[in-house]
């Protein structure tokens, strides 16, 4: 494997009580990550994340339009995820609703961002939850100055169990 | 994903700064109760509410040493809080790593078709 995926490491952060962000470089022009993000048989390569079969990928990519993903994990169970688009700036911006199947009534809303540099592209993906019961079904439930910091004195104690 | 709807677990008592304070302080080694009142700023009475929440869920441990209660970390106990936030981040990196050879075939498609501009 190139040594450069490395440097291409995905991190995520709790900037508040109710947010996830997630930050990527692609070694790609923005116009192509947004196609890989936006178009059905190739969001079916990847959202999976190896874990199963994305079976159903559909995206209709205007203002109001619907998005759904369903995947059947190796284990046998299927994920589920729908929303709609409230906001789309092609090969930009894009906001939508996410739902998790498995838990209904919590509702997230996620913007992703695309920006080009050099023929690169840095990818952020900030998902906030609006719901109060979806949000403390989560990691990020009831803090009350962000969790980075207890993340990283946990990373530590992690390290120690390893 | 789902946890119980419990005030008593690991992700409740380390939502609390005092208490994620006193977690830091006890990653350095044990320490007694006095110790830690004197090193966060706080009154007893508060630093042991704390304590006590963070007993409930096993992250620090008790023992008495003379006429001191002495506490420490309980690593395993906060490593639920760890999965979550990794698995989550290993999800993404699994996902974006896939994207990376779509990606790659759609630079050489976009190449083979031309001049690469659109």
């Amino acid at each position: 494997m190139e040594t450069v995926t490395g440097s291409r490491r995905a991190t995520v952060t709790l900037p508040t009580d109710e947010q996830i962000l997630i930050t990527r470089e692609f070694d790609a022009p923005k116009h192509l990550v947004y196609k890989a993000w936006t178009t059905p048989e190739l969001v079916k390569r990847w959202w999976s994340a190896k874990r199963g079969e994305v079976t159903i990928a559909e995206i209709d990519l205007r203002v109001g339009g619907k998005w759904r993903y369903v995947m059947i994990a190796s284990e046998g169970f299927e994920v589920g995820f729908h929303g709609e688009y409230r906001e789309i700036v092609p090969e930009e911006r894009l906001v939508s609703t996410e739902v998790y199947e498995g838990m209904p009534e919590g509702e997230a809303l996620d913007t992703l961002t695309l920006t080009e540099s050099d023929g690169r592209t840095t990818l952020t993906l900030l998902v906030e939850h609006s719901c109060k019961e979806h949000r403390d079904a989560h990691i990020n439930s009831g803090m009350e100055d962000g969790l980075q910091d207890a993340l990283d004195l946990l990373e530590q104690v992690a390290v120690s169990l390893r | 994903m789902a946890r119980a709807a419990t005030t008593a677990d690991a992700f409740n008592a380390v939502a609390e700064p005092r208490r994620r304070a006193i977690l830091d302080a006890l990653a350095g080694g044990e320490r007694p109760v006095n110790d830690l009142v004197r090193v966060l700023g706080i009154a007893q009475p508060q630093v042991s509410k704390h304590l006590r929440v963070l007993r409930e869920v096993g992250a620090v441990d008790v023992r008495d040493e003379g006429r001191q209660r002495v506490y420490r970390l309980n690593g395993p106990a906060l490593k639920p809080i760890h999965d979550w936030v990794k698995s989550y981040e290993r999800t993404w990196s699994a996902r974006f790593d896939e994207m990376d050879a779509v990606l790659e075939e759609l630079k050489q498609k976009e190449q083979g078709d031309g001049d690469g501009d659109r």
